[in-house]
């Protein structure tokens, strides 16, 4: 009696647990209410300052990243040649590197390097601004200088998201 | 009573789920230290499900010998 | 060897993680036993692969080889064998933030064949900073005993029991600070059956027996439910380190309370190597119904002499060292590692007593009046591990 007691109590916590994640766990969209994307900036790899204003018209994805998260290590090299792409054609793509310490970063471009530019922000403070709450962020950011699409963490073919996001805003 | 634990943890653990979202104090931009593979809670399973075996086969005591969770919380 | 089946079963149930699947790795082992006049070895291979971005699968292949006579063995003359293998499966299914597991063990030694299945759902919640688990494991245990029949050890066939376990659990982890992390644990455990061995005996004071006492068969209840809380702190040292401190508290429908105590240090050095030191305390209170000797036969309805219900007290002390290489040609492999690892457990029995004394020398050792038992055991394991 005491052992159907414990196991019914069990059961009635598990399905307690799985039902909001199962609501959750479709509503991943990637579009959010537009927003002014806050201004920022930061220096770079090369040792110079970076604006996002600079960027002003072009589409701009910014990708948050570290060197200890495997899927934003993972996703990179296919930024890379999404980056290689479409910056003809307007369109400009910042990682953002939010390690207090930027060594183990360093280290890992060197030996697997991107073409776009990396802009250090050892103190959180665009990782605040942005409210970044997974690892990594991708924030596609539109000409007129509105957020328009985020994208949290990173799963192989998330790729195509980014793609038809960039697509729908570099024709406008 | 042994289940009156486990029943008030049920009612903790619905009630908190439904709950308002509390503020994570630790940004998921701030787990460097958390994500380095020495922080691991079980970082050699072949070896610590080993030992624990040989620590149980002798003694009378049993469970509650891990958890699991922390790590780079990515994704 | 009943016991430690019931162990093995238990433990090679790896828990769920929630929010990530685990890494895919491969490791392989070989681990070696030596203590109280028996050595134990054999290999544990154990693999993790993905399957796609939402499922992963492992396996694991365990196995005991024992060789000599423990002190049990050497006191009643009991026939054993030698080999006990261990295969398990486990799959794991992530779906946003939310992990199910599920897995099947399979234990086969002559004498004894364990089934045990288990389940566990675990949730990330608060920004991923808590990560909660329920856990249900099921296990059905068949008991048999080895005798001599002409020169050739088989199974009596007059002697076959069932054990039933189920085990329940529910484990908090919390992220305290960037450089801290707490686990909170709690299974409840109930053991239905034949719960004793069937080669161990209790010994009762007799007069009449030269060595002062005579053997008779344990008799166990049917029955047990234990409760175990633990707790684990993780720090992350500033000049990169990691500290773990652990306690946990058992209690049991058998009369037994346990306290373990467990503190860890793990150092990479620069470069290739990893050390890791570390100190294990344990105590445990006797059994309501153990004794070393009882005053006479049929003393009380449930008697038992297995030390492993005894009260003592033990200290492991270990040190492993671990090197990171890497293979040039395989590019897939994304790490390695090399590992070595020594262990000593010293148990000093409080009120277990070295029954060869009297076996061997009645004259001076009486029953009651040998030495106590201690028990100094080395655990030794090497084994590589690559990541991919």
């Amino acid at each position: 009696m005491q052992n159907r007691i414990t196991a019914a109590a069990l059961l009635a916590a598990l399905v307690t647990l799985a039902l909001p994640a199962w609501a959750a766990a479709d509503a991943a969209a990637d579009s959010v209410a537009p927003a002014a994307a806050p201004a920022f900036t930061l220096q770079s790899t090369n040792g110079q300052q970076v604006s996002l204003a600079q960027f002003k018209g072009d589409v701009v994805m910014i990708n948050f990243w570290a060197s200890w998260c495997g899927p934003c290590r993972q996703e990179m090299p296919l930024l890379d040649s999404i980056y290689r792409k479409y910056k003809d054609m307007g369109f400009e793509l910042i990682g953002v590197n939010v390690e207090p310490d930027s060594k183990s970063a360093n280290a890992w471009l060197k030996a697997t390097p991107v073409t776009y530019p990396i802009l250090y922000d050892p103190q959180s403070k665009v990782s605040q601004l942005y409210q970044v709450q997974a690892m990594p962020t991708t924030v596609i950011i539109d000409r007129t200088g509105t957020v328009r699409f985020l994208h949290r963490g990173y799963l192989p073919g998330d790729e195509n998201a980014y793609l038809n996001s960039i697509r729908s805003l570099i024709v406008q | 009573m042994r289940t009156a634990p486990l029943l008030l943890a049920t009612a903790l653990l619905a009630l908190v789920t439904g709950c308002a979202p509390i503020e994570p104090w630790v940004k998921p931009y701030e787990r460097e230290h958390l994500a380095d593979a020495i922080m691991a809670l079980d970082r050699n399973p072949v070896s610590s499900t080993y030992l624990n075996h040989v620590f149980e086969s002798r003694e009378g005591a049993r469970g509650a010998t891990g958890g699991v969770g922390g790590g780079c919380g990515c994704n | 060897m009943r016991l430690r089946t019931l162990a093995a079963l238990c433990l090679a149930a790896a828990p769920a993680a929630a929010g990530v699947l685990p890494p895919d790795r491969a490791d392989a082992l070989y681990h070696r036993y030596q203590g109280g006049g028996i050595t134990v070895q054999g290999p544990s291979i154990l693999v993790q692969k993905k399957i796609g971005d939402h499922f992963s699968i492992g396996a694991n292949y365990y196995q005991d080889m024992i060789s000599s006579a423990s002190i049990d063995v050497l006191l009643s003359a009991s026939p054993y064998r030698e080999k006990r293998t261990q295969k398990s499966v486990s799959a794991e299914y992530l779906h946003g933030k939310t992990t199910y597991s599920a897995g099947f063990i399979d234990s086969l030694e002559p004498d004894y064949k364990a089934n045990t299945s288990y389940y566990s759902v675990s949730q990330d919640m608060f920004g991923d900073l808590t990560t909660v688990t329920l856990s249900y494991r099921r296990g059905w245990d068949q008991i048999y005993r080895d005798i001599k029949a002409n020169g050739v050890i088989v199974n009596d066939p007059t002697f076959h029991q069932r054990a039933d376990h189920r085990v329940y659990g529910l484990s908090l982890t919390q992220i305290l600070t960037r450089n801290l992390i707490g686990t909170f644990d709690y299974e409840l455990s109930t053991d239905q059956g034949y719960l004793a061995s069937p080669y161990r005996q209790i010994r009762f004071a007799d007069p009449n027996n030269p060595v002062g006492y005579s053997l008779a068969n344990q008799i166990y209840p049917g029955t047990r439910t234990s409760d175990a809380f633990s707790a684990e702190l993780k720090y992350y040292v500033p000049y990169r380190a990691a500290l773990t401190a652990k306690y946990r508290f058992f209690t049991d429908s058998w009369g037994i309370v346990a306290h373990t105590l467990q503190l860890d240090y793990i150092q990479p050095i620069r470069g290739h190597w990893t050390l890791d030191g570390n100190v294990r305390y344990y105590r445990q209170g006797a059994a309501s119904f153990y004794s070393d000797l009882f005053p006479y036969a049929n003393y009380s309805n449930y008697m038992a002499r297995d030390r492993e219900l005894a009260a003592f007290h033990s200290i492991t002390l270990g040190i492993e060292a671990s090197y990171a290489f890497s293979i040039p040609r395989l590019t897939w492999i994304q790490k390695s590692t090399a590992t070595l690892s020594f262990d000593r457990m010293m148990i000093n029995y409080l009120d277990y007593r070295d029954a060869l004394y009297s076996k061997f020398d009645p004259a001076t050792f009486k029953g009651g009046e040998e030495p106590l038992y201690t028990l100094d055991a080395s655990m030794f394991e090497a084994y590589v591990s690559l990541w991919f």
